[in-house]
């Protein structure tokens, strides 16, 4: 077992180095900014192409032009950066370009603070820019899923040839704890689709304009079959002390371990929690959350946001679930949530009883 | 008569256009025409064809991949060169073309022009300037002229309302990075002669990989000039010319940054940079602890930080799972700055520590702050150096050290929080002395310091052992 302590930011620029990536390209934000250092380290020592854009704006079109030559492409940025993207995003996901993007959250809305938040979910899993398109969303909840994730993130992104998130929060890229570093070294296949400046690419076209309402309408059909194959095929979750819980937790990244260490705290209490957590949020495990509802008393979702994944917990679930929410950049105590779900619990035995 | 063959680098038909068609998109008497037939002639010459990757922006041109028959990207308003930019860096052999207009270039995406340009991308940028919004309607682009009526601009633009014109070669040739700029005109045959020179030389600059080339072409929009095509190129030399000077503002021959393509790193040398150091064997199953909840605090500069990282280094040396959290941001500079270190034989949950059964208290400052924070029965290691007072409550071990003396005695005060780690090892028993020593010289790179450390670890060991035990 070869583990080395690296930080979830540094861990995610060694998994993409060793999961085949090309291409960064990037604008510097807290907290994402170390992804940035990292990468100009690395990209540039191993042969790889580092730079700096101007702005975020130009930063996922450079993805797109890398993207379009075949290349393994990624940035990293922060809510205020990711919003900027959302443009480019959009064409990515109209010219079915595939990039994987990580997204450090902080707090918002506006410049907010650097402080950790959960509230890039409705922009980021939903889509975020404009028409009919999806992201593939991985949420890490350590420095291991970190490099995990941006592993695998590429391979994501060129079977489906779409964008990839990787959804972390200020403490997820914050965090140092031990990683276990893949020892094989992943590389794109030639893509019969993209551009290599050369005779048997030359045909190609990247493009996401189709005037022909007929044409854009097949487009979009296409798209929209392809997220609902990738719903049946990419859906992944962890759960912890489920299979005789009473009271589910739901949260992913920072909150998923914040709900652990609280399961945790109730079981010793005797009390029968459980934690599903998400690893990814497009596809949602939606369908998983609805079985697990028809078992459990209680569902909280512990969340650094307004509820933003609550709403699709309760969509999946058909039923209202208690919202644990923190915002600003507040991130509760294993005593704070410990308290909520004490007073919920007791309630539910109180109208029981 | 000659006939004038198409270039082969336009496809026969359009058929991206639609089945068996033949007519471009441009209107009667548009510049496009002349400029796109321009560089596929030049293509044609160079025998770049398959090498070129052309990007279209938004704009009349939006449909060049209609035409071309190269590699096409088409990009988003104002981006291309953005993309280019992507395309120049992830393929070394291709030639490419970003062709763009007045409002593309000028206006949204002057960002990404400028910043192209100063980069030095490689990649030859054709700028269609005709003053005018062709696509959307005939409005005013940064490059309309004072007084010329347009859409936006009904009673002509007036510079107190929408400033002056742009001019895009004076502004680039500010720049230190490209090595060829012109601005030609398709205002005549002759001057459609000149234009296709200019188009040549930033096309042979990409084959030959001498960076940024940059041609303004000075073309007539007679349906939104409102004009017929002929008078259009009249109005094309008389009126625009003056005010945009057609003529080279730069050729570089030997441009003073040589490009050289990167250096690829194997994938055996990938791995090996990204593997962990072996120098310590990993326990498989580490020994039992009880869960450590440790906050280490002190002033921005006592090495809080590092200590906290170290001391996580060493916890996973011996097995055990770690997490570090820090304290970050503003309040770095300056004030306490604070550390939270797990470390545990269980999967660890929330790596913030707010209730922690571990304190190091590196001063004064760090010591109110955390104090009441420690569970019943907790341990807390004062730097009694620097912290005058004692503890307000009785519910916990409290230890009470010379932590920055000691350091200072071995003489180096920056291992004050080795010291207090050396000491928190010895009373917990957490982490080892041995592999605090071990993992000393793998964390320090100058063998001065890795003594000096591992001298302060002995001292401390002493005064526990005198002191405390």
């Amino acid at each position: 077992m070869a583990k080395q302590l690296i930080k979830g930011n540094e861990a995610v620029v060694y998994g993409a180095l060793l999961g085949g990536a090309t291409h960064f390209f990037g604008y510097p934000i807290t907290p994402a900014s170390e992804i940035a250092h990292a990468a100009a380290e690395y990209f540039v020592s191993t042969g790889r192409c580092f730079l700096q854009a101007e702005d975020e704006v130009n930063a996922v079109n450079m993805l797109y032009g890398a993207a379009s030559a075949g290349g393994r492409v990624m940035t990293a940025s922060s809510g205020p950066g990711i919003a900027l993207m959302s443009e480019g995003l959009s064409y990515l996901a109209g010219a079915e370009l595939p990039a994987v993007v990580v997204d450090v959250q902080r707090a918002g809305p506006g410049l907010g603070n650097i402080w950790p938040e959960q509230a890039d979910y409705n922009m980021v899993v939903k889509g975020g820019g404009h028409g009919n398109y999806r992201n593939i969303v991985l949420a890490p909840v350590s420095a291991q899923e970190m490099c995990d994730f941006a592993y695998r993130a590429f391979e994501l992104a060129d079977r489906y040839r779409m964008t990839v998130f990787i959804l972390a929060d200020a403490y997820i890229g914050q965090i140092m704890e031990a990683v276990e570093v893949p020892t094989k070294v992943l590389h794109s296949p030639r893509k019969d689709w993209a551009l290599y400046g050369d005779r048997e690419s030359r045909h190609n076209l990247i493009t996401s304009i189709l005037m022909n309402t007929e044409l854009l309408y097949h487009h979009n059909k296409k798209l929209q079959e392809k997220y609902a194959r990738l719903e049946r095929e990419l859906v992944e979750w962890e759960e912890y002390d489920t299979s005789d819980a009473e009271f589910l937790f739901v949260a992913y990244g920072i909150s998923a371990r914040i709900s652990l260490s609280v399961v945790r705290e109730l079981r010793r209490l005797n009390l029968k929690a459980g934690l599903l957590r998400p690893r990814t949020l497009y596809p949602f495990p939606g369908a998983r959350i609805a079985e697990l509802s028809r078992q459990v008393d209680q569902m909280a979702v512990v969340e650094l946001s307004n509820g933003q994944m609550a709403a699709d917990v309760e969509l999946a679930a058909k039923r209202p679930v208690l919202k644990y929410n923190w915002m600003g950049g507040k991130v509760p105590s294993i005593e704070e949530v410990l308290e909520l779900a004490r007073q919920d619990m007791k309630q539910t035995a109180t109208v029981r009883g | 008569m000659v006939k004038h063959a198409k270039p082969k680098t336009f496809y026969d038909t359009f058929e991206r256009r639609g089945a068996g068609e033949k007519n471009t998109t441009y209107c009667p008497g548009c510049g496009h025409g002349n400029a796109h037939k321009l560089i596929a002639e030049v293509i044609d010459e160079l025998g770049i064809q398959d090498r070129v990757i052309f990007c279209s922006p938004v704009g009349c041109s939006v449909f060049a991949y209609y035409y071309f028959d190269t590699g096409n990207v088409q990009c988003s308003h104002g981006r291309a060169p953005a993309v280019a930019t992507g395309l120049a860096r992830a393929r070394d052999n291709a030639v490419v073309i970003s062709y763009q207009g007045d409002g593309d270039l000028a206006g949204i995406g002057m960002g990404a022009i400028m910043h192209a340009a100063n980069r030095g991308e490689h990649m030859a940028v054709f700028f269609i300037n005709n003053a005018i919004y062709g696509m959307t309607g005939g409005q005013m682009a940064p490059t309309t002229l004072v007084g010329q009526k347009t859409t936006t601009t009904p009673f002509g633009r007036t510079p107190g309302r929408e400033g002056y014109p742009i001019h895009m070669c004076e502004l680039i040739n500010e720049l230190q990075a490209p090595v060829y700029i012109e601005r030609v005109s398709l205002g005549d045959a002759a001057r459609i002669m000149r234009a296709k020179r200019a188009v040549k030389q930033a096309l042979l600059n990409q084959v030959h990989k001498k960076g940024f080339s940059f041609v303004e072409i000075l073309s007539p929009c007679p349906i939104n000039w409102k004009m017929t095509p002929i008078e259009a190129r009249k109005w094309l030399i008389e009126t625009m010319e003056p005010l945009f000077p057609v003529k080279v503002f730069r050729n570089i021959e030997e441009p003073s940054v040589k490009y050289e393509p990167p250096k690829l790193l194997s994938d055996e040398e990938l791995v090996a940079l990204f593997s962990a150091t072996k120098e310590i064997e990993i326990p498989v199953s580490p020994r039992e602890v009880e869960d450590q909840y440790i906050k280490i605090a002190g002033f921005g500069g006592q090495g809080v930080m590092s200590a906290g990282v170290f001391l996580a280094n060493c916890a996973i040396k011996e097995g055990f799972n770690a997490t570090w959290l820090p304290s970050y941001g503003p309040e770095m500079r300056g004030g306490t700055a604070n550390a939270s270190v797990i470390i545990s034989n269980n999967q660890i949950g929330t790596p913030l520590v707010s209730s922690p059964n571990v304190l190091i208290a590196m001063n004064a400052p760090s010591l109110d702050t955390f104090e009441n924070t420690v569970v019943p029965g907790g341990l807390v290691i004062v730097n009694s150096s620097l912290v005058p007072r004692k503890l307000r409550r009785e519910d916990v071990q409290t230890i009470y050290a010379p932590v920055t003396e000691i350091a200072k005695d071995v003489g180096l005060i920056a291992a004050a929080s080795v010291v207090a780690l050396t000491l928190y090892a010895c009373i917990s028993g957490a982490v080892q002395i041995e592999t605090i020593k071990k993992v000393i010289p793998l964390s320090l790179k100058k063998k001065a310091l890795v003594d000096i450390n591992l001298k302060a670890v002995e001292a401390a060991v002493e005064y526990y052992q005198k002191n405390i035990e």
